[in-house]
């Protein structure tokens, strides 16, 4: 399914597919530390939305004329490459979506309010995004619903224990992280899911950061839905994907109404369209979705197996790295994890540590990184954060580390 | 290009690393809280003023050097002046941090606000050296109810 990369992986090449990363940020060369946040596009994928755009741009499913035609081609190519990118088993369960968060609105809105009733209950983890608990929330002060949440432990690693405590009849849906941006704890979603299905309740796993560091095949997890931010994949932002399991999609409501979404319009009745465009209301994000395509393209050559590995190894390096470095804490010790360190420097509050940083032409994330409830849970406000691509290398982290002692020397 | 020193000036990390007037007060006439969202970061300023006159200023929190800072050299700027006179200092710190008085000239006029002269240059920490100063404004004016930056 996936390509055998044609040549070994050569990390000095795929750099130069990124044009940012030979900026220099601050008179230094850039040192793309923000991967969790948003990921770099290579050269081909700002190459097809330009191609799009100035030659092949139109409306999709609308006109008979050629340009139209070749729009929807694309648009409908694309949706193939994620089925297959997915295994999912059918393209009418990729629905495009602006991204996660508006995948998670669209399945809270839909079969939540479809299908969740006063005193139901719906499973979120202490290490959610809060676009994977507000949309759950206001369904919640809506319907009457309770959210209860998995606990973690000091570690940042799901009580597992505790999550089949709060199984209960009333339990109607899960909806969980499967690598958390904060601490890059990896869930294992597989056996949450297996769990969830003995008691015949669906799980959508929120993908945002898993998608572009692990191979994930929907089939084998078996999750009922699953979401995807195509920015942080190396496409394009406002892109992103919802997978569904098709009886879930036929059966639940339209999220938005609009062109595209009907079958026919009367001002008596309207009758809506099937899968997947009874979810894809007016003129979508074309060029998003070429952006898309090339995106998964890209990393297809290279194979996401061999990113895996490359990545875990970087992972690895930086972990240790990190680790002895006088003073400095990382937060986040699952045994499970990948990608991304969370850590303090002393009391040296983490956004001092950001701008001292980008100041060496590190770019990093520091602050709650939307997980205000997970900060609680530690006992922190903020956390500085490194997030990892595979175009970074063991000499970024090895300056990342030598800028640390400056920052200790200057709060001293 | 953006100098390190003029955002981490001396007198930021000395009142970062020692921060002046920082504790609750025990009978403020006035205290409020100031947030962040952005960050998360919370202070709360606590005011005691008789007769117009800010008697004690004080506050708590938690938050990044810039703002701790900027709390810090606010409150040991406005002990003793009336409520007037701390609008004014409020406006001229606000116009500080928000590039407005670019005169070095001026600048200096400001005595220590001069050190937070720096940070116009970081707009991404801007708010960071506000919220103190916003807070601040907010409860001088009445204000009962936490004030945000956004």
């Amino acid at each position: 399914m996936k390509k055998i990369p044609q040549t070994p992986f050569d990390v000095n090449q795929i750099r130069r597919d990124f044009p940012i990363l030979s900026k220099k940020i601050n008179g230094k060369p850039l040192i793309y530390f923000d991967n969790a946040a948003t990921t770099q596009k290579s050269e081909k994928v700002i190459d097809a939305v330009c191609q799009y755009y100035k030659y092949d741009n139109a409306n999709i499913h609308r006109g008979v004329h050629t340009l139209s035609e070749t729009a929807t081609a694309i648009y409908e190519k694309t949706r193939e490459k994620v089925k297959t990118f997915l295994n999912a088993k059918e393209s009418d369960e990729i629905i495009y979506v602006r991204g996660t968060t508006e995948a998670i609105n669209l399945v809270a809105n839909s079969y939540g309010r479809q299908f969740l009733e006063e005193g139901d209950e719906i499973i979120l983890s202490e290490m959610e995004h809060h676009s994977n608990i507000v949309p759950w929330q206001q369904l919640c002060d809506e319907k009457k619903l309770k959210l209860r949440v998995i606990p973690i432990n000091d570690k940042g690693e799901l009580l597992l224990d505790e999550f089949e405590k709060l199984i209960c009849p009333r339990t109607k849906f899960i909806s969980i992280v499967y690598i958390s941006n904060s601490l890059g704890t990896i869930n294992p979603i597989k056996q949450i899911i297996h769990k969830a299905h003995e008691h015949e309740i669906p799980v959508l796993v929120d993908g945002a950061q898993s998608t572009s560091h692990m191979m994930v095949d929907v089939q084998d997890l078996d999750c009922d839905f699953y979401t995807i931010s195509g920015h942080k994949l190396y496409g394009p932002t406002g892109i992103g994907v919802l997978y569904g399991k098709k009886h879930l999609l036929e059966k639940m409501p339209p999220y938005q109404g609009g062109g595209d979404m009907i079958r026919s319009v009367s001002f008596k009745k309207t009758t809506y369209n099937v899968l997947p465009n009874k979810f894809e209301a007016g003129t979508p994000n074309i060029a998003g979705v070429v952006g898309l395509g090339a995106a998964v393209d890209y990393i297809n050559t290279i194979g996401l197996d061999v990113i895996a590995h490359y990545e875990h190894d970087l992972f690895k390096y930086a972990t240790n790295t990190l680790s002895n470095i006088d003073g400095l804490k990382i937060i986040g010790t699952a045994a499970d994890k990948t990608a991304v360190i969370s850590f303090l420097c002393g009391d040296i509050h983490p956004h001092d540590i950001g701008t001292i940083l980008d100041h060496n032409g590190i770019a990093i994330r520091a602050g709650h990184h939307c997980t205000q409830p997970l900060m609680e849970r530690l006992g922190l406000t903020a956390t500085a954060r490194v997030s990892l691509a595979f175009y970074n290398t063991k000499s970024e982290i090895d300056y990342f580390a030598e800028s640390i002692p400056n920052l200790f020397r200057i709060f001293s | 290009m953006s100098n390190l020193n003029d955002i981490y000036q001396e007198m930021i990390l000395d009142h970062n690393k020692s921060p002046r007037n920082f504790k609750q007060m025990e009978n403020p006439t006035q205290h409020l809280e100031g947030y962040n969202p952005l960050c998360g970061d919370k202070l709360t300023i606590y005011l005691c003023i008789k007769d117009d006159i800010i008697e004690d200023i004080s506050f708590t929190g938690s938050g990044c050097a810039i703002s701790k800072a900027s709390a810090s050299i606010m409150t040991d700027k406005l002990k003793g002046k009336t409520k007037l006179e701390a609008e004014a200092v409020f406006h001229a710190a606000h116009d500080m941090l928000t590039g407005k008085i670019k005169d070095k000239d001026d600048i200096l006029k400001q005595g220590n606000l001069a050190a937070l002269s720096g940070i116009s240059q970081f707009p991404m920490r801007i708010k960071c050296a506000t919220l103190a100063w916003h807070t601040l404004h907010a409860a001088l004016n009445g204000a009962h109810q936490t004030i945000s930056t956004e």
